[in-house]
């Protein structure tokens, strides 16, 4: 369908260069400059190293996903970007890019919520998203439970972790396994070899009197840590498939116990996963099983559109010029703590016409 | 020609349009901590007051620093994209050659800016025109002498007054200057660097705790 909004979206909220173009519900074009082997040694995102690497690969990748969507810039019905939640300095160089871009083309601009993008990119794989839509979003950065009844308006927190993010604790249990950075993939794969039955490890915040949709790690990390430490102390081997088995099997089972309470509770049939830990096959394979235990309808998009890239940011932005959301301003800026609340960041005076003609002025003719 | 200048490497956001023979229209804001907000207006502004259109535009030229990462990017990468976009050349120049050229002075001196952590960005200049050492990053004490008897330009200067005793303006960098600096070179056939940052100092290598906001509670 010719008619639906083409956009195209950046995404440097870490420590991916993302850049997509989606036409509607279409995936055109999703090219990704990833600088996470320049952090590698460093165990974690090095927030200045990531900045470097967005202004080096930002002019390249938008190029490469031009050419891989076969369109013109020309075409375009508006530019994309992620305002935040993320690292402030590496959002400042893709809100920079955007503006830009948009400027210079005489787009609309649209600043929108990364979380929400996350959410959306669903959209590109198995078309409109239901609403509401329960989504369980978990990575490196973000675990969160989230409700939404439209992505571009209305996206409310039930839960989130309140202290490390699902991704940190595979990547600091990967690290005390000497395993490597990042931690996700690497833990998934000796996982699979192992017993997830093999050690009880702790199931954080699932008392009856803790938070219902709240996640912790933290206590998790420490206890897989000591085990491991108290292993190497007594000059045992450690069985690492089995360790990283039963450490992923107590986060996939807190994660997709609370997200099909949530779903219960709140009487939604749809559940959507995404972020960088939804390419975990153990995390998939619970979802699905207790999915279809409680009659849900189970959307996890294809693991490269899980991690962060900038399709899920076209995508969003495409849903904004489909449900006509006003475009944001200029002085759009990088909001590294941009609430979920908020989708996206609309122009001051509401008034779609002002930045059109404002724009107007440096079309081409 | 008509040369879009912008410099967002010192506390100044800093516009100005150039048609070859004098500056058209420019803009000067200093505020340290908001380039990414009001860059953007400020090409508008420009534009619009010159009543011009910015596919009119044949060069970017951009400031290149050295100066504070964050603020930098945001001149750099906006002057990436327009060149992509317009398919337009993009030129980068020193920030403090673009100082240099805007002093006044006969004979040596040095532009220093402030680099942050009680360091200054600086260099030294024969005049105006050509610089004979740096850009370099170091604590002022550290190059008293080297720098002793010469009158110095920039916010760097002004900071650090035991070292650089004689201080003349301008303080912040233009757009102004860099752009006719920019536009003198390109008359004379000179070849302009790409865009690329100065950024003088590696990374800090650290992995803040939380190196990305979660969703508020
Ligand atoms: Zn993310």
């Amino acid at each position: 369908m010719a008619d639906e909004p083409l956009v195209l979206g950046i995404e440097t909220s870490c420590d991916e260069t993302g850049v997509g173009i989606v036409r509607g519900h279409t995936l055109l074009a999703d090219a990704v400059a990833s600088s996470v082997d320049e952090h590698a040694r460093f165990g974690g995102v090095v927030p200045e190293v990531a900045s470097r690497a967005h202004l080096e690969a930002m002019v390249p990748t938008i190029h490469r996903a031009l050419k891989e969507a076969g369109v013109s810039a020309r075409d375009l019905d508006g530019i994309a970007v992620t305002a935040g939640p993320g690292l402030a300095g590496a959002l400042l160089v893709g809100v920079s890019a955007a503006k830009a871009y948009a400027y210079a083309l005489g787009k609309p601009l649209y600043g929108v919520n990364h979380l929400a993008s996350h959410i959306c990119v669903d959209q590109l794989e198995h078309g409109a998203l239901p609403e509401p839509t329960m989504a369980l979003l978990v990575s490196g950065g973000h675990s969160s439970l989230l409700l939404s009844s439209d992505v571009t308006s209305d996206v409310r927190p039930l839960g989130a972790t309140i202290d490390d993010a699902a991704g940190e604790a595979f990547d600091k249990i990967a690290r005390v396994l000497d395993l490597g950075f990042p931690g996700g993939p690497v833990i998934d794969r000796y996982a699979r070899e192992g017993d997830p039955e093999a050690i009880a490890f702790p199931r954080g915040l699932t008392g009856p009197r803790d938070a219902a949709y709240d996640f912790s790690f933290s206590g998790l990390k420490t206890a897989v840590a000591r085990w491991i430490e108290a292993k190497r102390a007594a000059g045992e081997e450690v069985p690492v498939r089995d360790v990283a088995a039963s450490f992923q099997e107590a986060v996939v089972d807190v994660l997709t116990r609370k997200a099909v309470r949530a779903c219960k509770d709140e009487g939604v049939e749809h559940l959507m996963i995404g972020g960088g830990v939804a390419a975990n096959s153990r995390l998939r394979a619970l979802a699905q099983e207790r999915c279809e235990a409680a009659g849900l309808q189970l959307r996890v998009p294809r693991p490269k559109l899980c991690t962060d890239n900038g399709a899920m940011v076209a995508a969003l932005g495409a849903e904004m010029v489909a449900r006509n959301r006003a475009a944001s301003d200029w002085d759009l800026s990088a909001d590294s703590s941009l609430p979920v609340t908020e989708p996206h960041v609309p122009g001051r005076d509401r008034d779609h016409d002002h930045v059109h003609e404002v724009s107007k002025e440096n079309l081409y003719s | 020609m008509l040369l879009l200048a912008l410099d967002t490497a010192t506390p100044a956001v800093t516009v100005a349009l150039h048609d070859g023979t004098s500056v058209v229209a420019s803009s000067s804001q200093v505020d340290a901590r908001r380039h990414g907000e009001l860059l953007l207006p400020a090409v508008d502004r420009v534009l619009t007051e010159s009543g011009l259109r910015l596919d009119a535009v044949t060069g970017i030229v951009a400031g290149v620093g050295p100066g504070p990462y964050t603020g930098l990017r945001v001149g750099l990468m906006t002057a990436d994209t327009f060149g992509l976009a317009l398919g337009v050349p993009v030129y980068g120049l020193c920030t403090l050659d673009g100082l240099a050229f805007a002093a006044d002075i006969q004979g040596p001196f040095v532009v220093a800016t402030d680099a942050r952590r009680k360091e200054v960005y600086w260099a030294r200049y024969s005049d105006s025109r050509t610089r004979v050492s740096g850009p370099a990053v170091d604590r002022p004490a550290e190059i008293t002498e080297a720098v002793a008897g010469l009158p110095a330009v920039g916010a760097g200067a002004l900071l650090y007054p035991d070292t650089f005793p004689d201080v003349y303006e301008p303080e912040n960098v233009s757009a102004s200057a860099l752009a006719s600096l920019a536009a003198e070179k390109l008359a004379k056939g000179e070849e302009l660097p790409a865009p690329r940052p100065l950024y003088l100092r590696r990374p800090d290598a650290q992995v803040p705790k939380n190196y990305k906001v979660v969703t508020p509670k």
